[in-house]
């Protein structure tokens, strides 16, 4: 294996926050003397990543998502552990570690808001002393794979979210990136925009070998994106490994969805769920370690006739649920 | 009175979350007093001609506007009313069971109260204990007291109805800031806040006549220092309570056709 | 110094998108001192001198510290509205680029308007010259200048450390309101009227006086100096920005260390 791109070693970050109680009289105490409690938001994180992987970081609010994207931005100061992202610690050496990351935030912009899309992008040559030749041949490349030949020279302000959202991507590769950091990137976009955001990220990977380290709440995203998923909860690394792997480890199930004609009068054989079922349409949760999809589909046509049948996958979301839950947080 | 009660209550409590704040406050309204006597100590130790306002006087008329500031400044912004105004969403304003301009009213009212509350009594101990020539002097005679309190709540009414003209007038430029800020450095200078009016020549004082603004400012701490006794008194309480009832009664009618307006366009 | 002037083009044109109130805020931004300066000069009216300085003496030193004020206010916005930009979560991008803060903080806001109060206080600084004969030379029109720059720098510095003082709290701004506006308010005066521990707070600690008091003496024949120190002095005021900009490291630092 190759040396990876990204890596994280026992990295822990607490802070300290005021605590605050309601009422006048807790005000005016609070006038005098405040308390404080230490939050761990990262507990000895650890993993690495190899060039031109695309990894989702999920996780639930407040998990150190966030927290870690900081630092591997070189934002924040972890209190203890090392990061080496090619070759350098990012907050030791912030300008020229920062020339060679992207970042989007979903939630905020980093164009000006008043002024034509293609100023910002002139602004953000200047800022990273791009030269001019390899400027205008990746705005060019960009206005292709975004499609953005249309809004380039409209402000902001009147662009759709989506719109928007595909001139952030531009604006956070204008200067060639190695590792782009996605923070929920789809947020608040149309079910059209969250395809066209996912391919062009897919694209951008494939093409230039980037690395994408990506936060999400929209599990659609990892399954479209994602080789590899890390999952973090109070701070620690609860999961890291593929999306086959997540689904064997927790998915030891099937939905069974059938069409049917009769009636059901056998006792349910162990390991079977029935979850719905109406006149002519059957849903049922099959746990695969007790009882196979062929020995259950045995057992419903011996005694109802079956005109169609699909079998499916328990959904990822509901896989994180039961990850969730797993771990408590 | 309900929702003057409880948006009191809310600014007053979130008053106090900020405790930083609420510190720097008050060093800053010191600071500024001192400041400002200072220099009109200086002016005052080589006047050859006894001014019409003693040395004390002064002093008690810029601790007084440090004291309240917040009550009887013209232009205390509450961005929320701009924005409702701005984004069209006066509409939802318009559903509610009661009318707008009291609502509004109260709660400008409200805020001034709240965020004068938490800062006047320290600032107001201090400088009731400081060396002359700094101290505070207190009226002589408690009824002085009595009329400066009676002045004051006037004056508060006033100005509140005034800065609801500001408000209303946001309905047709439709860009809080520009005008607003003439309006307002123009009407601070008017009310006394920037040299108290006593200090002004003969000319300008007569301008400053013309205008609501001096009974917001000037008029109180003046009963305050006793420079305004017996008869004027009276007569600048009745002069209150007419300007209140005109400036009310303007900014109820442009209210109501303001809003007026804002239904026939649809919002 | 390029990125900087692109900055400020930016900033130039998405100010002019609304030019209505863009003219109204730069007159009410002419009035607002305006105001002030009428204030001062009904109590000359009044009083007729202030501790040996007349009126035209006194309003130049207003002059230099209004330049000074509304140049820094235009200039440097973007420490003097750095609040502003830690309650948004911005500053967490500007650590994301590959350019020194005090660049992006400073380009990351400007505020034109402050023209109309830039042009209110050349207005009176030419009256003031104009009334005092003793200034008609290049040598003290360039002192002056001198003042104005350098009192620009002292401005650009307070706004500094009241940005420093976000990475803490961005409550209690209101404390830098005592550098800032209540040292522009006392500058516009001279400062021998004061007490003596305010006069020396500003003389030692934040050098309002030497660009303002101490050389405006030297050039109105108040005291003997010679020429070469009335020049050199003002730069005391540029001086004043070393330790702003190194207690301003220390805060970047703290940030990226808390991420409060």
């Amino acid at each position: 294996m190759d040396k990876p791109i990204i890596s994280l070693h026992g990295i822990s970050k607490s802070y300290q926050v005021a605590i605050r109680k309601g009422g006048l009289k807790e005000a005016f105490k609070a006038l005098i003397r405040r308390d404080y409690k230490v939050i761990e938001a990262l507990k000895d994180i650890s993993f690495q990543v190899q060039q031109g992987e695309i990894v989702g970081y999920i996780g639930p609010n407040g998990a150190g998502k966030s927290t870690t994207i900081k630092i591997m931005s070189g934002v924040l100061l972890p209190d203890s552990g090392s990061c080496s992202v090619m070759n350098m610690t990012p907050w030791l050496e912030r300008q020229k570690y920062v020339a060679r990351i992207g970042v989007v935030f979903g939630q905020r912009s980093q164009l000006w808001w008043d002024v034509p899309v293609i100023d910002s992008f002139q602004l953000l040559r200047d800022i990273y002393r791009i030269p001019e030749k390899q400027y205008i041949e990746t705005l060019e490349e960009l206005t292709t794979l975004l499609k953005l030949s249309d809004i380039l020279h409209t402000p902001v302000r009147q662009l759709s979210l989506g719109q928007r959202m595909r001139c952030e991507l531009a604006a956070s590769l204008l200067h060639k990136p190695s590792i782009l950091f996605l923070d929920e990137p789809t947020i608040g976009l149309d079910a059209d925009s969250k395809i066209a955001v996912r391919s062009i990220v897919k694209e951008i990977n494939e093409r230039y070998g980037v690395t994408v380290i990506l936060t999400t709440h929209d599990m659609n995203d990892i399954e479209a994106l994602a080789h590899r998923i890390m999952m973090i909860g109070k701070g620690t690394l609860l999961f890291d490994g593929t999306l086959t792997q997540l689904q064997q480890r927790y998915g030891t199930g099937k939905i069974v969805q059938v069409a049917y004609s009769g009636h059901l009068v056998d006792e349910i054989l162990p390991g079977i769920t029935l979850i719905e079922q109406s006149e002519e349409k059957l849903s049922l949760a099959v746990n695969t370690e007790l009882c196979t999809v062929p020995q259950c589909i045995q057992w419903l046509t011996a005694q109802i006739e079956v005109t169609d049948f699909t079998v499916q996958a328990i959904p990822i979301e509901e896989l994180i649920l039961s990850l969730y839950k797993e771990h408590a947080v | 009175m309900r929702t003057y009660t409880s948006v009191w209550r809310i600014r007053f409590l979130n008053g106090l979350q900020y405790r930083t704040a609420a510190y720097a406050g008050i060093a800053t309204q010191l600071f500024f007093g001192f400041i400002f006597i200072m220099i009109y100590v200086a002016f005052y130790n080589q006047a050859t001609v006894e001014p019409d306002l003693s040395l004390q006087q002064v002093v008690a008329y810029i601790w007084l506007q440090q004291i309240c500031l917040s009550l009887v400044m013209l232009w205390v912004r509450d961005p929320e009313i701009f924005e409702l105004i701005t984004s069209g969403n006066i509409a939802y304003e318009l559903c509610r069971p009661s009318s707008i301009y009291p609502f509004w009213y109260s709660k400008l009212l409200a805020q001034r109260v709240a965020n004068m509350t938490l800062r006047c009594v320290p600032v107001t101990i201090i400088v009731l204990l400081i060396p002359e020539p700094y101290r505070l002097t207190l009226p002589s005679h408690w009824i002085t007291f009595l009329a400066f309190i009676v002045t004051l709540l006037l004056a508060l009414l006033l100005v509140v109805a005034i800065s609801m003209l500001i408000y209303i007038s946001v309905f047709w430029t439709m860009s809080p800031t520009g005008s607003v800020l003439l309006f307002a450095v123009l009407g601070e200078f008017l009310a006394g806040l920037v040299i108290p009016i006593p200090l002004m020549p003969q000319w300008m004082q007569f301008i400053t006549y013309a205008f609501p603004f001096r009974w917001t400012v000037d008029f109180p701490f003046r009963v305050f220092n006793e420079h305004v006794q017996g008869s004027e008194l009276i007569i600048g309480i009745c002069n209150q309570l007419g300007w209140l009832f005109v400036v009310l009664a303007v900014g109820y009618w442009i209210m109501n056709k303001a809003v007026r307006a804002v239904v026939i366009q649809g919002g | 110094m390029t990125l900087y002037y692109k900055y400020l083009i930016m900033h130039l044109r998405a100010q002019l998108q609304y030019k209505g109130s863009f003219l109204m805020l730069s007159i009410g931004q002419f009035f607002i001192p305006f105001t002030i300066f009428a204030g001062l000069y009904f109590m000359f009216e009044k009083f007729g001198t202030l501790q040996g300085w007349n009126f035209a003496e006194v309003a130049l030193c207003f002059a230099i510290i209004h330049q000074s004020f509304s140049l820094s206010e235009c200039f440097a916005r973007g420490f003097d509205s750095f609040s502003s930009l830690i309650i948004r979560g911005d500053f967490d991008r500007l650590l994301l680029r590959p350019r020194h803060t005090v660049l992006q903080v400073l380009g990351s806001a400007f505020e034109f308007t402050r023209i109309g109060r830039l042009l209110q206080s050349l207005i009176v600084l030419i009256y003031a010259i104009s009334q005092l004969p003793q200034l008609w030379q290049w040598q003290h029109i360039l002192i002056i200048l001198f003042m104005i720059v350098n009192g620009v720098c002292i401005f650009i510095g307070i706004f500094m450390l009241a940005a420093t003082l976000c990475f803490w709290t961005v409550q209690g701004l209101e404390i830098a309101n005592v550098f800032t506006d209540g040292g522009r308010e006392m500058a516009q005066y001279p400062l021998n009227i004061y007490e003596k521990w305010v006069m020396k707070l500003f003389t030692f600690i934040i050098p309002f006086g030497l660009v303002s008091y101490i050389p405006l003496q030297m050039i109105l024949d108040k005291m003997e100096a010679p020429l070469w120190q009335a020049m050199l002095i003002p730069f005391g005021g540029s001086l004043f920005l070393i330790p702003c900009y190194l207690i301003w490291q220390f805060g970047v630092k703290h940030y990226r260390s808390t991420g409060s």
